[in-house]
């Protein structure tokens, strides 16, 4: 989101005021599969269960474990600026960065298992299994894959923003744009803590 | 501030000239009149579109086209009505060009965002439209895109889906970009309750395209993912609940009505003070009940779908909280009644707009009330009551308001006047065109007339024959007050800086206003 950096006005608060608002109507997003997912799983309880036992806790939790990092990462990065260590917040945001990509992998290795055993929406394989198998996987594939988007969404602005950082576009004066990229990252990192329980740990 | 020297935001020379010097132009004032003439032109499209349709119903049978090519034509209108015209409609337009200059702002809070949204919603525009031109037929959906049959049908409904999707997201940042510039570039001493009234129904309106529209992007998008990917959410073949579609769908196109009236109640609490030369009676019970109407109108969604299938406690819950809007609009109408009482009233034409959409909003929220009650509602669901509701609602209440707004801001907007008598007669020949055309259909709905059907059994032909007629009326009225406009923002004589004497603040600035609206910010006593 961009400030009004184009002339000499500068309002921290309201330009993160603007991110926030962002961030509900992301929230709201998601929350229409979270309603389909909840009504779902309680018109299909056994099937979701049992579908459940298909993935990978572990993946899931390393997964979960880079996020949190990551999302502590970029939160140092913001905390850097502000003490004007130009250097550190680029390491940090460099970090974020590798995290993220090393979850995009994992989420690659992970849905790759799953299309290799011909689960995957409108296979034959998930054909024949009960409805409630077929919307689970449909609910898994589509708010992961959602989930997917909007972190590669967020490794393209943090690379901007790392520009920025480094070209000292953002500086200790002026640093929302980093700090409303940091709220992003922490809204992607949110939405998966709930993504996680609800489709590894439930069973 | 009138014989400032500063050239005014339609001679301003930026870093572009000619058309890239308004495409690519972040002045609000300039971006509010992209918005208007694309708007205006989608509302010509979608109101000849309209008139096929009273073309084909005027007698019973084929009359001009197929059952097939009436089902795409009013789906193409509905869309297009809906997503292009009344949505962004007073918004965009008439909230883009006074919003700042309102509340004492030099711009909106992100200027370039603004341009975005506007952007995104050409974009979304051209997405949706080429769903016509592309192989294969038009979507067939009606623009309610019901599940099942948007992903069943082989109509190219995809492309509508996807543009309904990005105007939705143009939607969202207009309203992200209202509240914050409301929260923070209000003008010092301009406390909440010193703001006037159309930016407090820009306030509101905002709050739902906010917190409403990113309903209608997932719910869209998962319409996409069962077309695309089978997935299977409302396809009730792999398990999936085509209800659930409606109520996703419902959650936020109720509110969506609401995000169309709003900002239209906004331009008559200005319209109907200036023009009975007093203050608006009851200014509180005014910004209290948009707000209500905007928290409300969320949990209102379930009357669409009473005959779909829902316990009776939602059946009832429902109907309740429908009656319950209703308080909200009547407080404003009364409001707006006791401004007119004792005042020193002067008919001008914005005046015969706003008196007129008193008339015609009653009427329209009156039959809602109609289609609120449950067992009224049963057998109406699906006729042409219901589409004479929502015209008289939809096209009534936003339309007449949006036509005051435009005559009542015209002068500041161009510098120039209109020429009051055609404007007069296209209001006259307007208002009796729209009656003619809709109110029969209150009656065709009551005798059983269903909706979206390009025939009917001969009992019908009489009302339709009345319909029909006031479609054409309506559409040279339309004709009228579009010519008048045109003509007049190139040739009309001067405006002064206040034609009406109205109160607010942008009738201190110069007609049109200068590039940053204002010299020097205004303090507010």
């Amino acid at each position: 989101m961009e400030g009004n950096n184009s002339n000499d006005h500068y309002d921290h608060e309201g330009s993160k005021m603007g991110m926030w608002l962002f961030i509900f109507t992301e929230l709201l997003f998601f929350g229409g599969l979270f309603f389909v997912y909840a009504i779902s799983r309680y018109k299909n309880e056994t099937a979701f269960a049992l579908a459940a036992e298909e993935l990978n806790v572990t993946t899931g939790a390393i997964n979960t474990i880079i996020l949190l990092i990551s999302s502590a990462t970029i939160a140092m990065a913001v905390s850097a600026i502000q003490l004007k260590k130009k250097n550190i917040t680029l390491i940090f945001l460099a970090i974020t960065l590798i995290l993220a990509v090393v979850f995009l992998v994992n989420k690659y290795f992970e849905w790759g298992a799953k299309i290799e055993h011909g689960i995957y929406p409108g296979s034959e394989i998930l054909q024949q299994l009960g409805y409630g198998e077929i919307l689970y996987f449909g609910l898994y594939f589509a708010m992961t894959g959602l989930h997917a988007l909007h972190i590669i969404v967020g490794i393209v602005i943090i690379l901007i923003i790392s520009v920025k950082v480094y070209n000292e576009k953002i500086h200790a004066e002026r640093f929302v744009q980093l700090e409303n990229t940091g709220l992003y990252w922490h809204l992607v990192d949110i939405i998966w803590i709930f993504l996680f329980p609800l489709f590894y740990l439930i069973v | 501030m009138s014989n400032s020297n500063l050239p005014n935001y339609l001679e301003y020379k930026g870093k572009y000239k000619g058309l890239l010097g308004w495409i690519f132009s972040t002045d609000h004032k300039r971006i509010g009149l992209l918005y208007l003439y694309s708007v205006m032109t989608f509302f010509i499209v979608g109101a000849l579109l309209g008139l096929l349709m009273k073309f084909e119903l005027i007698a019973p049978g084929k009359t001009i086209m197929e059952a097939k090519s009436y089902n795409a034509i009013f789906t193409l209108h509905g869309i297009t009505m809906i997503f292009l015209i009344v949505i962004p409609g007073i918004p965009a337009i008439l909230g883009n060009f006074f919003l700042p200059i309102m509340i004492g702002a030099k711009d909106v809070f992100y200027p370039k965002l603004n341009l975005i949204s506007w952007w995104l919603y050409i974009l979304g525009a051209v997405v949706a439209l080429s769903s016509q031109f592309m192989h294969g037929a038009s979507p067939d959906t009606g623009w309610t895109f019901y599940a099942p049959y948007s992903f069943r049908t082989q109509s190219n409904v995809l492309p509508a889906l996807i543009g309904a999707f990005i105007l939705g997201f143009s939607s969202i940042l207009t309203g992200i970009n209202f509240i914050v510039t409301m929260h923070r570039l209000r003008a010092p001493g301009m406390k909440w309750l010193k703001m006037p009234l159309f930016p407090w129904s820009l306030y509101g309106t905002a709050w739902i395209q906010v917190l409403a529209t990113p309903i209608i992007g997932i719910t869209l998008l998962m319409v996409v993912a069962e077309r695309v990917l089978n997935i299977g959410f409302f396809d009730p073949a792999l398990g999936g609940d085509p209800v659930l579609y409606q109520h996703l769908f419902w959650i936020y196109s109720h509110p969506a009505v609401y995000i169309m009236i709003l900002p239209s109640m906004g331009v008559i609490s200005e319209v109907i003070p200036t023009f009975a030369r007093k203050e608006i009676f009851g200014y509180n019970a005014v910004v209290i009940s948009t707000l209500l109407i905007a928290f409300v109108g969320y949990f209102v969604w379930g009357h669409h779908m009473f005959t779909a299938g829902m316990s009776e406690t939602s059946l009832f819950a429902f109907s309740f909280l429908t009656f319950l809007v209703a308080i909200p609009s009547a407080i404003k109408t009364f409001n707006w009644l006791a401004t007119l009482y004792k005042g020193s009233i002067i008919l001008k034409t914005p005046m015969y707009w706003a008196v007129s959409f008193l008339f015609i909003f009653m009427i329209g929220g009156l039959s809602g009330m109609v289609l609120g009650s449950l067992a009224a509602n049963v057998h109406l669901h699906d006729t042409a009551f219901v589409v004479a509701h929502f015209h008289f609602i939809v096209f009534g209440g936003v339309g007449f308001g949006f036509f005051a707004g435009i005559h009542y801001w015209f002068p500041k907007i161009f510098g120039r006047m209109y020429d009051a008598s055609w404007a007069d007669t296209g209001w006259l020949i307007f208002f009796i065109g729209f009656l003619t055309l809709y109110a029969p259909m209150f009656y065709l709905g009551i005798t059983g007339m269903p909706r979206r059907y390009y025939d009917y059994v001969p009992e019908f032909h009489p009302a339709n024959i009345i319909s029909s007629f006031g479609a054409f009326i309506m559409i040279a009225g339309l004709a009228i007050i579009i010519i008048n406009l045109i003509r007049s923002a190139k040739k009309g004589p001067k405006a002064e800086e206040s034609p009406w004497g109205g109160k607010t603040l942008e009738w201190t600035v110069s007609s049109p206003p200068i590039v940053e609206n204002f010299e020097e910010i205004p303090e507010i006593k």
